[in-house]
């Protein structure tokens, strides 16, 4: 949009000192959060608005950003979650017959901090050696001295550790019907769940009822569904005894169970499994997965920093009977599913609901209609 | 799920010649096939009769036969090799047709053959377009709306209902052969009976059309256990209407949302699935209303393809590398990635940068074609960049292309022209579409306007709006400081471009020193399938400007083998194709094996040098001085570079090499003076004189008064040509006065700047073709050629044999010490091509190229001496001595000594003029001349010249025929020449046609003849007994170039649109009737190259 060429500096700070230098893009400011990058190539819209990505500033390693704009049916979440954006080329104009206005004024009306014309590149090597870490982004008046800059880096709060589920979760529980007739009702944790998700549960015939992270078990049964649901979300799952808590009742009672993401991780906790930060992290929509039991690759979205651990294929002994590491990534073999051999739960790591992503896992909603009818 | 044991002999089908919609791409995915199976600890045999490529060197197959890619004579090859399975899925569709005809014939099931890849069924349903309709259907996607047509009655039905205008495409062709967009009724009845006539089984679709609509392609794979991976999504500028072939395009796609893209993939997926490809790549087409967002499938094609060699070049991905592997039984999950080294091939690439490819036409040598693109492919090659964005991948792909305009703003602007003409002009493909579009963004017209004229998406109208912008930024500037120059290099502008807005730099070379003062350069990044997310293991390496002044580069260092760089050839066109990539690629082997680092520079995404794994180092850039320049400095940088190799890529690297040398670039091989020895016409006379060499006299004028004069002093015919001559480019052969001014009136650039040479042209004498290497002391001859057609016709479309035919002991003798002392006169270190023209005895030097020519690969091949290794090792140094020692070449003798039981080998130039058509739909003339118009080239080797000469004619055109009907029609000159070949003819029991001149000659010589009438002589004349098929040979030799022509025009036409041979020489006749014999007696087998060289060597050591 901008036919002007005024040019307004900008930096992006990370807490080892580097500074990537490059132009303000969205709103101007300061901003802080963990760095992170994201290797899809489609899908910004879907990204930004991710509650997953609550607290991270994100860094597209796509170079060509915006061009599609902004439209009013592709918003995962009711507002924009990332703390920053980092782009290396901004569309001047967008172009896409459902687009409504430019991803620039929507950062801005969003008050969202970003940076352009950064060599996302090199920044991406970096991080992948140094791993993700906390950064600001500085434009206008925060533009500061570099020194200055590390420090107030160095003040946010750090990733590990971090509860943030609360913060993006639904204050009230809502409901989303099913399209047509309504075959089963599910109970969805809202940990930061994304839109995609629940149309694509009402399209299997489930009525949703998205209920507040900090609902109680009882909250919980009161729905008297037929199954739940462990959405995905941002944070350290460490944090999250009491999404784990609830879990384990969910098991006693052999509800069908299935959670995605942070819902792995949270049901791998509840299993007796630990988690671990990794490095940089799968942020993406390109990523194989391997389905033990079959051998068959699916090609997943994904977006999580921390991860299960256990070991691909392998049984192992929980609080609930034996269970199972379901599926893996053949690219450093991360625990992408676990599942539960002697009560009705699975999960798995990355997103069955893509948007942004390919389609390829979405026959797991589908196994979780086969949990709920052989109840 | 590992490698299946039940396969242990695989055929692989490559694709014959270089042809427009065929080229070396399918070189490229049959090498990687090939090298990939015999890893595998298979028996590979390999069928492709194009000498010029890396796939039928004897090391990447067990058994080469250079052999016609027909059923009959892979039926012969079946027969001889008992292959367990065939894999037809990468060499276009040629082989897949092949394939077709194969199993139709039984002969795929009476040998017990499998087809790998994809079966026939798979083959057929998505080939045959109902078949494939209704499995688009089936999974709930779209089509166009349409319809199969076998007749001209069903098509004006259909035409009827679906309304004007509408896409006629034809069944079973390639590159879209005989398609295109009817508007009106007239264009409708031409374009469909040349449809239905151009498809092997008579049948077209005729299709809703979708002209400016948004195209995509998707390039897939799938392994047996059904896991689908999208490789690589490609959107072109050019909205349908405009061959992809010919489109410019761009990957990642670039105006698609997710979900978009997303409803693509799975469609994709699910039609891959249903068409069921069981195991490799495929490409599929998609079209987007760019309003309603609606999506149709267009097309798929259930193999490897052009596209597919250029997403594996966009993404790092080696698509028919990895369709070999699943051919065989792998899973993409056991498949290692090549470049991360520890990821597996079962992921989808994701890109950090932008890639377009831009397609390189050639229309200047087809006069009169018309240069609309549509639906039919017409580009000849193609370049591809990859930049950290948008415009500045455009940029180094507008300037890969070695046209006169190096990216905007690098020619003048057209005079005369206004914004409404300028848009007028955006509505039609046509080359250079976006410098049309870019001037009339200048001109004013907004992003909407030049979107509603071109169609293109607005937001690459935007990209280069922003070009335009900044353009006036960089006039406007005060001074040129470096944050405006960062942005313009980050921009992609050039140098050259930035010189041409800033006037006050003194150029080209002004901007330079001032970048490199402000310490602008680019940063060298890396391709690694990923986006940085895994370190990669591959220096796969291209250029790009980065605000930051620190921004990092990948190139690693690496001190301990010296470096080698390698100049490729850029993108193919006429007269610069596939074998200077043949001679960059040895070069690049030889001196890896010799123990150098080999760095490879190259744009051209075809080809077998841009595969990561062909050097040690690839920097995929435009072969500009400016480019070049920089990868050697990052070179330099890095370790030590011991010299640049400019003499293999043809043209292209040649031309920059007297520039590199004055920055003190080390070029190896002949000196950049030297090569100015050989190009400069005055230096080169000097060199034979003082060798006592004849050449012909020549003179240069300015005028046509000059010319005259020449003319006359020297005698007709003469040979003309502007005296800056690219491929033969303007020349021609001129036999009177008449001529001679209507030559000169249509070069209108004649001036004291550009003169015209005006040569004695030798009617009727032999030409000769030498490849030679010289090491300062020694000269080898790889091979002397003769050539079947008489000097006049461009050694690139001419036919030769090897070794020479008719040449005597002391011609050759004669030919050696000509080119001796043409090597050591001008001072050649490497490869040295002499064309010489024998007449009444004497030995004419034509001219002289201190560079590998076309003939290298051929030669190669034939006389099994490696002449490109030779060459790369010569010009670092080693001697012929050494490499007669090491093996490389023979302990004694040369090319020019072959042992009396060496096999004969015949090329055959392959040419494209069914491809065009006039703006009337007239074919354009197929006549041969100075100026060569030949794609590509087929060899065909046997014990005979007549079996060798009889094998290149079927390579090349389908078969001679053994019967039937031959037409002759011959110059006066040629009348008494023809008498033998045509008597020989009517013996073997041909009925002669000719017309009553010829007819009149033939009769008073014995032979029997019927007289047909001419063109202009009312009906059932000879051109409608052609275009019946009632004809099928044709010998019509022309006068002049522009004489009284226009029945030969007409004829040749006619016979090229029929498919049949067309002999436009006598000798071609002669040699003609030599493969007829041949046929005839039906003795010609087959023989792997591996055990004709090996009986060459043999001969060789015994008689040493």
């Amino acid at each position: 949009m901008s036919e002007t060429t005024t040019r307004t500096a900008a930096a992006l700070v990370l807490e080892d000192g580097r500074v990537f230098r490059g132009e303000a893009f969205g709103a101007t400011g300061a901003t802080f959060g963990e760095v992170v990058f994201c290797t899809a190539m489609t899908g910004y819209q879907e990204t930004l608005t991710d509650p997953s990505y609550h607290r991270q500033i994100v860094v597209a390693t796509a170079p060509q950003i915006g061009n599609t704009g902004w439209n009013d049916e592709d918003d995962e979440s009711a507002r924009v979650w990332v703390s920053g954006y980092v782009v290396r080329d901004p569309a001047r104009i967008p172009s896409n017959w459902r687009a409504t206005r430019s991803l620039d004024d929507e950062l801005v009306a969003q008050g969202v901090v970003g940076i352009s014309g950064v060599d996302t590149r090199s920044l991406t090597r970096h991080l992948r050696e140094r791993g993700a870490m906390r950064a600001g982004v500085f434009s206008g008046d925060a533009l500061v001295t570099p020194e200055a800059m590390v420090a107030r880096v160095l003040e946010s709060p750090q990733m590990l550790g971090a509860e943030l589920a609360s913060e993006v979760s639904t204050k009230q529980t809502y409901v989303v019907p099913a399209d047509g007739e309504r075959r089963f009702r599910v109970a969805a944790l809202d940990l930061g769940i994304k839109s995609n998700t629940p149309r694509m549960l009402a399209a299997r015939g489930i009525e949703t009822h998205v209920l507040p992270a900090t609902s109680s078990l009882d909250d919980l049964l009161a729905v008297e569904a037929d199954g739940v649901f462990l959405s995905n979300g941002p944070g350290d799952p460490a944090t999250t005894d009491h999404a784990v808590a609830l879990t384990r009742g969910v098991l006693e009672r052999r509800i069908p169970l299935f959670g995605i993401c942070f819902g792995n991780q949270i049901l791998g906790r509840a299993l007796g499994l630990g988690t671990y930060k990794l490095r940089y992290g799968h942020r993406g929509i390109n990523i194989p997965v391997i389905d033990v039991a079959t051998r068959a690759v699916a090609i997943t979205a994904q977006n999580h920093g921390f991860a299960l651990e256990g070991e691909p294929g392998k049984d192992f002994d929980s609080p609930f009977g034996r269970a199972t590491v379901s599926h893996y990534c053949p690219n450093d073999g991360c625990v992408e599913g676990v599942r539960a051999l002697e009560v009705p739960a699975f999960s798995v790591q990355y997103h069955p609901e893509a948007a942004a992503g390919p389609h390829d896992a979405a026959n797991l909603f589908d196994q979780f209609v086969t949990l709920m009818e052989g109840k | 799920m590992p490698k299946r044991d039940d396969i242990k002999h695989v055929l692989v089908i490559g694709s014959g010649p270089i042809v427009i919609g065929q080229a070396c791409e399918f070189d490229y995915s049959g090498t990687q096939a090939c090298r990939v199976l015999r890893e595998e600890g298979l028996r590979v045999s390999l069928v492709n009769s194009n000498p010029a490529t890396i796939m039928t060197d004897p090391e990447f197959a067990d058994a080469t036969y250079i052999e016609p890619i027909t059923p009959d004579f892979v039926e012969k090859v079946i027969a001889a090799e008992r292959p367990d399975a065939i894999l037809a899925t990468l060499g276009g569709q040629t082989a897949l047709n092949t394939a077709v005809a194969l199993h139709e014939r039984g002969v795929l099931q009476k040998y017990g053959v499998e087809l790998i890849g994809a079966d026939i069924d798979a083959i057929q349903r998505g080939e045959d377009r109902q078949k494939f309709k209704d499995i688009v259907a089936d999974i709930g996607g779209e089509t166009p709306r349409s319809r199969v047509c076998h007749s001209m009655d069903e098509i004006r039905e259909t035409v009827a209902e679906l309304g004007l205008p509408v896409v006629i495409r034809p069944s079973f062709t390639m590159g879209g052969l005989g398609s295109g967009m009817a508007y009106t009724h007239e264009q409708l009845e031409r374009l469909a009976s040349t449809g239905l006539a151009e498809s092997p089984v008579t049948e077209v679709l005729i299709e809703e059309s979708v002209l400016g609509w948004k195209e995509y392609e998707l390039e897939l794979m799938r392994d047996k256990r059904d896991n689908v991976v999208v490789i690589c999504s490609i959107e072109n500028i050019d909205p349908m209407g405009v061959h992809t072939g010919d489109s410019v395009t761009v990957a990642p796609a670039m105006t698609l949302t997710d979900r978009e893209y997303q409803h693509m993939r799975d469609v994709g997926i699910d039609v891959l699935r249903a068409v069921g490809v069981d195991t490799g790549g495929c490409n599929i087409q998609f079209a987007i209303h760019p309003q309603t967002g609606r999506m149709v499938v267009i097309e798929m094609n259930p193999r490897v393809s052009r596209s597919s060699a250029l997403a594996s070049k966009a993404t790092g991905f080696p698509i028919a590398k990895i369709a070999a592997k699943l051919a065989i039984g792998y899973t993409l999950d056991e498949i290692r990635n090549d470049i991360t080294g520890e990821t597996p091939a079962s992921f989808e690439p994701t890109l950090d940068y932008v890639v377009v490819k831009v397609p390189r036409f050639a229309f200047e040598k087809f006069p009169g074609a018309d240069p609309t693109l549509t639906t039919t492919m017409k580009s000849v090659g193609e370049a591809m960049s990859i930049g950290r964005n948008f415009v500045e991948a455009l940029g180094k792909a507008l300037r890969s292309m070695e046209t006169k305009a190096g990216g905007f703003w690098t020619t003048a602007d057209p005079a005369v022209v206004t914004l409404e003409s300028t848009l007028e002009a955006l509505r039609f493909g046509h080359d250079g579409r976006l410098y049309t579009l870019e001037r009339a963004l200048r001109m004013g017209a907004t992003v909407q306007q030049a979107h509603d004229a071109s169609g293109i998406d607005p937001w690459f109208i935007d990209q280069i709006a922003s070009l335009v912008q900044l353009r006036g930024e960089i006039e406007n500037a005060p001074v040129l400081d470096e944050p405006l120059l960062r942005r313009a290099k980050r921009s992609g502008l050039s140098d050259r471009q930035v010189a041409a807005l800033r006037p006050e730099l003194a150029g080209e070379d002004g901007v330079r020193s001032l970048r490199h003062r402000l310490g602008v350069r680019p940063v060298y990044k890396t391709v690694d399938t990923c986006a940085a997310e895994f370190a990669a293991k591959t220096p796969y390496h291209y250029s790009a400007y980065e605000l930051d002044p620190e921004a990092e580069t990948e190139i690693t260092p690496q001190r301990e083998r010296p470096k080698v760089l390698i100049l490729g050839s850029g993108p193919n066109r006429i007269g610069q194709g596939i074998e200077f990539d043949y001679s960059c690629v040895h070069a690049a082997m030889a001196l890896r094996a010799a123990g150098y680092e080999t760095v490879m520079v190259n744009c051209n995404p075809e080809t077998v040098s841009t595969d990561y794994d062909t050097s040690d180092r690839l920097y995929f850039e435009p072969l500009t001085f400016e480019d070049v320049l920089e990868v050697v400095h990052a070179e330099q940088t890095s370790g030590t570079v011991a010299g640049v190799i400019v003499q293999l890529g043809g043209q292209t690297p040649l031309g920059l090499a007297r520039r590199l040398a004055e920055v003190g670039v080390p070029i190896v091989g002949t000196p950049p003076e030297a090569i100015h020895l050989a190009e400069d016409r005055g230096a080169f006379g000097e060199v034979l004189t003082g060798a006592g060499l004849p050449a012909p006299k020549y003179g240069t004028a300015t005028s046509f008064v000059g010319a005259k004069r020449i003319a006359d002093e020297i005698g007709y015919p003469v040979l003309v040509r502007p005296s800056y001559v690219l491929g033969g480019r303007g020349m021609e052969i001129v036999y009177d006065e008449a001529t001679l001014a209507g030559y000169i009136e249509r070069a209108t650039e004649v001036s004291p700047e550009h003169p015209v040479l005006v040569d004695r042209f030798l009617d009727d004498a032999i030409e000769i073709d030498v490849d030679a290497l010289c090491d300062g002391t020694e000269v080898y001859l790889g091979g002397v050629m003769e050539h079947i057609e008489e000097a006049g016709i461009h050694s690139g479309d001419s036919s030769c044999a090897l070794p020479p035919i008719t040449l005597g002991r002391t011609d050759l003798e004669a030919v050696r010490r000509s080119t001796e002392a043409i090597a050591f006169g001008i001072g050649v270190r490497g490869l040295l091509n002499v064309q010489y023209a024998l007449k009444d005895d004497v030995l004419y030097v034509l001219e002289a190229n201190p560079r590998a020519s076309r003939t290298v690969p051929f030669v190669s091949k034939a006389t099994a001496a490696p002449l490109a290794k030779a060459a790369a090792r010569i010009m670092l140094g080693a001697t012929i001595a050494d490499l007669r020692g090491e093996g490389l070449l023979p302990a004694t003798g040369d090319g020019a000594e072959l042992p009396a039981g060496a096999p004969v080998a015949v090329k055959e130039a392959v040419l494209p003029f069914h491809r065009f058509r006039t703006p009337e739909g007239q074919g354009v003339d197929s006549l041969l001349g100075p100026e060569m118009k030949s794609t590509g080239e087929v060899m065909g080797i046997d014990a005979s010249f007549g079996k060798a000469f009889a094998k290149s004619q079927t390579a090349s055109y389908g078969s001679l025929p053994t019967s039937g009907r031959v037409f002759v029609s011959v110059a006066n000159r040629d009348k008494r020449a023809m008498v033998f070949p045509v008597k020989r003819l009517a013996d073997l029991g041909f009925e002669v046609l000719a017309t009553s001149g010829t007819a009149e000659v033939l009769r008073r010589n014995g032979i029997p003849c019927t007289v047909v009438r001419k063109h202009f002589e009312g009906d059932d004349n000879i051109v409608d007994l052609i275009r019946d098929g009632g004809v099928e040979m044709v010998i019509n030799t022309p006068y002049g170039n522009h004489g009284p022509r226009v029945d030969g025009y007409e004829i040749r036409t006619a016979a090229v649109s029929r498919d049949i041979p067309c002999v436009t020489t006598i000798q071609g006749a002669a040699a003609a009737v030599h493969g007829i014999e041949a046929l005839i007696r039906d003795d010609i087998g087959v023989q792997p190259l591996q055990a004709l060289q090996e009986a060459l060597r043999a001969d060789w050591a015994a008689r040493s």
